[in-house]
């Protein structure tokens, strides 16, 4: 058997065509990691096959996105291309305290805030503000929450207490938070084939926007104050009675020893930057057009070749 | 705990030296005296929190000291588990060069398996243990398999069962004569595995991700810990049933202790080990799809991601993928297991007793020469098309009916809504919200005192001082809370799946039509993953426990149908007979004979059915709950590895009260009954 196999090898070896491999510091692999929504997927496509073409070996390997930093820090993985300060913040801050290495801001801005479809303006025509948004909660009320309106808030884990929010600014609102993302958006599925009112979490850029039309919900714009001084905002006797930053930065996370295993790749590393329309473009031939994660990146990066070449030089 | 075992036995301690009390009477005792007590003291509603033992604080306190500064022998405890971790990578890295990667990694330019291969040699495989039949069966999985793009996910999640089942078999098997060989294994393993059994398969990760590296030796560590259990059980009633003729023989033929266990024992004991593999197949299956949560790679992961995307014909797709995969491994497993020794393979010639290895080795080389020319024996195509250019028609894609199904379900959705939404919203307001808040009131000493007093009369006093333990467990923990919530939607669930499943097993059981069709539904069920269901429940029924119930029912009601047909089936025909002759109409001798004496099978059916929905609650927890499964899952994001680790304990515990509970009950009506 053992034999036989090497026979084999040996033929595919003649048949093989050579690989030609530009000269690297190691053959290591580079770990890649990846997480469970579309952009992320598509863009560490896109830096896993660019490092390729640089002639380093990549690994990818799905994580969760609170894990995946303390991974980095202990140099079990090695990149991230998107971490995202709404949710990710005090876990990535925590990992750069232990060692892990903060590789860059993107120039895409991020947002997370209550969001509502475009259908809900109709029937309410204040809802792209909180204070309209109340004045209709009754609408979004469900037999769970009766009378109050119903918030479909993020997983619990997201680190975001809405029910605080809502104290805070004393709405008649019950914020619900959902098991996971999946159903954040069969929610929103649900409700918008039928045109019932929903105000749910959503955060941009990700592909909701290329599916369903709506709109963030304005909330007093965030401040220091805002979380210290109970005087600051619409209620004089609470803090936290403000919204989330309009746009939050977008980072990228590299382990310890990248830097000096494969100096090459950080070089590289350091200088990919995505902004909101690279990454919404992204994701959207996954989403819309079905293409498979991988596929999309290759199609992202023969569209933007030039964009990729000045990474690799 | 000192409390809560006082107050319990000064209630039960009412019914012993007041024995002329009827036993409503006693339960009535209980109930209105708890409930008295927490009138006057806060602290019998919630346990008060200045008594709560920070349990969880400690345990995670505990591994972040394991992981940061314990030592063994002067040898960090990080870098055992690390040095573990690694040498655990090795088979795992081997099994993926074989499966998907390639060897190149290695030096060697030699491909991975090409597909055609690996689907000739299952196929060669299942002709040679089982016939044309189970080749068939496996033939038509691995096409499936390909033609619907998957299987490059399909090997990955090979590569976790590959390395898992033998790992889980010969740890097991170990373990398993260690306990028949000694009394003190037997008294701290048993229990153990109880313990593990009665766990939801995700409370084992967040522990072991927090040991090891996040990545594919964490999910085949905890995999091969889930998986292990039942190869142990079947290797000790194995050795235990082998017949002491046989081992007398063996004994008089001059074997030593380890040729008595290596050649009598355990090959007398072959069927029963098979037995306990392939349950060891299938555990691991089940888990390696939950895995995908703490990183391992294949189909349970992309079936996440295909639900995360609200593609739910793809899910659905993976997910029938995943059912086949486990529906081929038990029947291979299965007829290997009742395949017949050939005593007479030694007379004929070499070609002929090799022929189905000859057969595969002669397709492996074929195929690794035909894949340098054509893609297609490598990696199956994604689209079968027929024709070139502009001519060319689409003749199978996967993808597109992946498309209609979505639009179905939508469809669907948007017409039952207005049906189903009324329906949802009047149970949810009339019978789910105010149980819950019956159980959220409920006094702890009246539920003690109520528990305690049925353990105790039905399995007495070790029964009565397991349930009191464990029910102080997540009292002086600060779970009670949680521990009622997952209380109430599993009692509730239970009832529906009892109300369902019953009659369908009584229905079987007259119908042999009726049977052929629900047992084969039975079997895809319980393979099938049940995250799939979450996705069109929430759309149909929105966040909430109407949802969470509905996704329970589809796993928890299977046993409930089973343990009723075969409750039903094993009745004595004499039984049978002597209704008939008594006169007893069909209605009469279903209700007066034939349910009675099945009363004790359908009651371990019950048994089943809590355990699993139990089970389901963690899974639940993705939809939005708020019990013990969200905890469980929440842990693994949050690392709060005590929260996460102790809330699968009280999961486990419930498992196990009403386990011993039912359990002490069909014992003593079987015994009552003269049956068992």
């Amino acid at each position: 058997m053992k034999n036989l196999l090497k026979g084999v090898a040996l033929a595919a070896l003649m048949l093989a065509p050579g690989v030609a491999a530009a000269e690297v510091e190691s053959d290591e692999p580079i770990v890649i990691v990846q997480n469970n929504w579309t952009s992320q997927l598509v863009l560490s496509y896109v830096v896993g096959k660019t490092l390729e073409e640089m002639g380093y070996t990549v690994e990818y390997a799905p994580s969760d996105s609170q894990l995946q930093f303390q991974a980095m820090a202990d140099n079990d993985m090695d990149f991230q291309v998107e971490a995202w300060e709404g949710s990710m913040k005090s876990a990535f801050e925590k990992a750069v305290e232990n060692g892990m290495i903060d590789a860059g801001t993107h120039s895409a801005s991020t947002r997370e805030e209550w969001w509502i479809p475009n259908y809900v303006l109709e029937k309410c025509p204040g809802a792209g503000s909180w204070e309209g948004l109340n004045r209709c909660a009754e609408m979004f009320a469900t037999a769970e929450t009766k009378p109050k309106g119903r918030f479909v808030g993020p997983p619990a884990d997201w680190g975001k207490n809405y029910a605080d929010r809502v104290d805070a600014l004393e709405m008649d609102f019950e914020a619900i938070n959902v098991g996971q993302a999946a159903t954040l958006w069969a929610e929103l599925q649900s409700a918008y084939d039928r045109k019932e009112p929903i105000v749910l979490f959503n955060w941009t850029p990700n592909f909701i926007e290329s599916k369903f039309e709506g709109q963030f919900v304005d909330f007093p714009a965030p401040s220091d104050a805002c979380n210290e001084v109970k005087e600051w905002g619409p209620n004089p006797n609470a803090t936290g009675d403000c919204g989330a930053p309009h746009s939050g930065w977008l980072k990228k996370a590299a382990s310890p020893r990248l830097p000096e295993e494969w100096p090459g790749a950080w070089a590289a590393l350091q200088k990919i930057d995505f902004d909101n329309a690279q990454i919404a473009a992204a994701a959207l031939m996954v989403d819309v057009d079905g293409m498979e994660p991988e596929e999309a990146a290759e199609k992202w990066m023969e569209d933007n070749a030039d964009i990729v070449k000045s990474w690799m030089e | 705990m000192t409390e809560a075992t006082a107050n319990a036995r000064t209630g039960s301690g009412e019914g012993f030296s007041l024995a002329a009390i009827p036993l409503w009477g006693q339960f009535a005792a209980i109930i209105i005296s708890g409930v008295l007590l927490s009138l006057v003291w806060d602290g019998a509603t919630r346990w008060p929190e200045a008594w709560t033992l920070p349990m969880a604080a400690w345990i995670t306190e505990f591994i972040e000291w394991l992981k940061s500064e314990a030592t063994i022998f002067g040898i960090a405890f990080k870098d055992i588990t690390r040095g573990i971790g690694s040498a655990l990578e090795v088979p795992v890295d081997w099994a993926e060069y074989l499966l998907y990667r390639g060897f190149k990694k290695v030096g060697l330019d030699l491909g991975p398996l090409p597909w055609v291969a690996v689907a000739a040699g299952v196929t060669i495989f299942a002709h040679w243990v089982g016939g044309w039949r189970l080749a068939i069966l496996c033939a038509l999985t691995m096409l499936y398999l390909a033609t619907f793009n998957l299987w490059k996910d399909s090997m990955k999640t090979m590569t976790i069962v590959v390395v898992a089942v033998p790992m889980a078999a010969i740890i097991g098997i170990g373990l398993g004569i260690w306990v028949t060989r000694s009394k003190t294994a037997s008294r701290i393993i048993s229990p153990m595995f109880d313990l593990m059994q009665a766990t939801p398969h995700m409370a084992y990760l967040a522990p072991v991700a927090a040991l090891f590296a996040f990545g594919p030796v964490t999910a085949l560590i905890a995999t091969v810990i889930f998986a292990m259990p039942p190869m142990a059980r079947c290797t000790i009633l194995g050795l235990e049933t082998v017949s002491p003729a046989v081992l007398e023989a063996g004994q008089m033929s001059g074997c030593t202790r380890r040729q008595l266990l290596w050649k009598v024992e355990l090959p007398a004991a072959k069927r029963t080990l098979m037995l306990g593999l392939n349950q060891v197949v299938m555990q691991t299956l089940a888990m390696v799809v939950i895995a995908s949560i703490a990183g391992a790679t294949g189909l349970g992961h992309k079936l996440l991601y295909s639900l995360q995307q609200l593609r739910i014909g793809v899910a659905i797709e993976q997910g029938i993928a995943i059912s086949l995969i486990a529906i081929v491994l038990d029947r291979l497993t299965q007829a290997y297991a009742y395949k017949e020794t050939d005593h007479f393979a030694a007379g004929k010639p070499f070609m002929q007793r090799h022929r189905h290895l000859l057969l595969f080795l002669v397709i492996l080389v074929l195929s690794y020469i035909a894949a340098e020319f054509f893609r297609w024996v490598k990696i199956p195509p994604s689209k079968f098309v027929w024709g070139t250019g502009d001519a060319k028609t689409v003749l199978f894609d996967a993808k597109l009916l992946a498309r209609h199904a979505d639009q179905a379900i939508r469809d669907f959705n948007v017409l039952a809504f207005d049906y189903i939404n009324p329906v949802r919203d009047w149970v949810t307001i009339h019978i789910l919200l105010p149980v819950r808040d019956f159980f959220l009131w409920l006094p702890w000493p009246v539920f003690v005192g109520v528990i305690g007093l049925a353990a105790w009369r039905l399995g007495g006093r070790p029964v009565l001082l397991l349930c009191l333990a464990l029910m102080a467990s997540f009292i002086v923990t600060g779970f009670w809370v949680e521990t009622m919530k997952t209380t109430y939607l599993v009692l509730i669930a239970a009832a529906l799946c009892v109300m369902i499943g019953v009659p369908l097993g009584i229905w079987s059981a007259r119908s042999d039509r009726v049977a052929n069709i629900v047992m084969p539904i039975c079997d895809t069920l319980q393979t099938f993953p049940s995250f799939i269901y979450l996705i069109p429940a929430i759309m149909l029924f929105r966040i909430g426990d109407f949802a969470n119930i509905f996704a329970i029912l589809p796993y928890a009601t299977v046993p409930a149908i089973r343990y009723t047909y075969l409750g039903l089936k094993r009745i004595p025909p004499v039984t049978i007979e002597a209704g008939i002759a008594n006169g007893a109409t069909k209605w009469q001798r279903l209700f007066k004979v034939e349910l009675p004496v099945a009363l004790p099978e359908i009651m371990l059916g019950l048994n089943q059915t809590i355990m699993m929905a139990l089970a389901m609650t963690a899974i639940t927890a993705l939809i939005g709950s708020t019990d013990l499964g969200q905890e469980v899952v929440r842990s693994i994001s949050t690392q709060d590895f005590g929260r996460g680790i102790l809330a699968g304990f009280f999961i486990a515990a419930l498992g196990i009260i009403a386990d011993r509970l039912i359990g002490s009950w069909a014992a003593e009506r079987k015994r009552q009954l003269g049956i068992g």
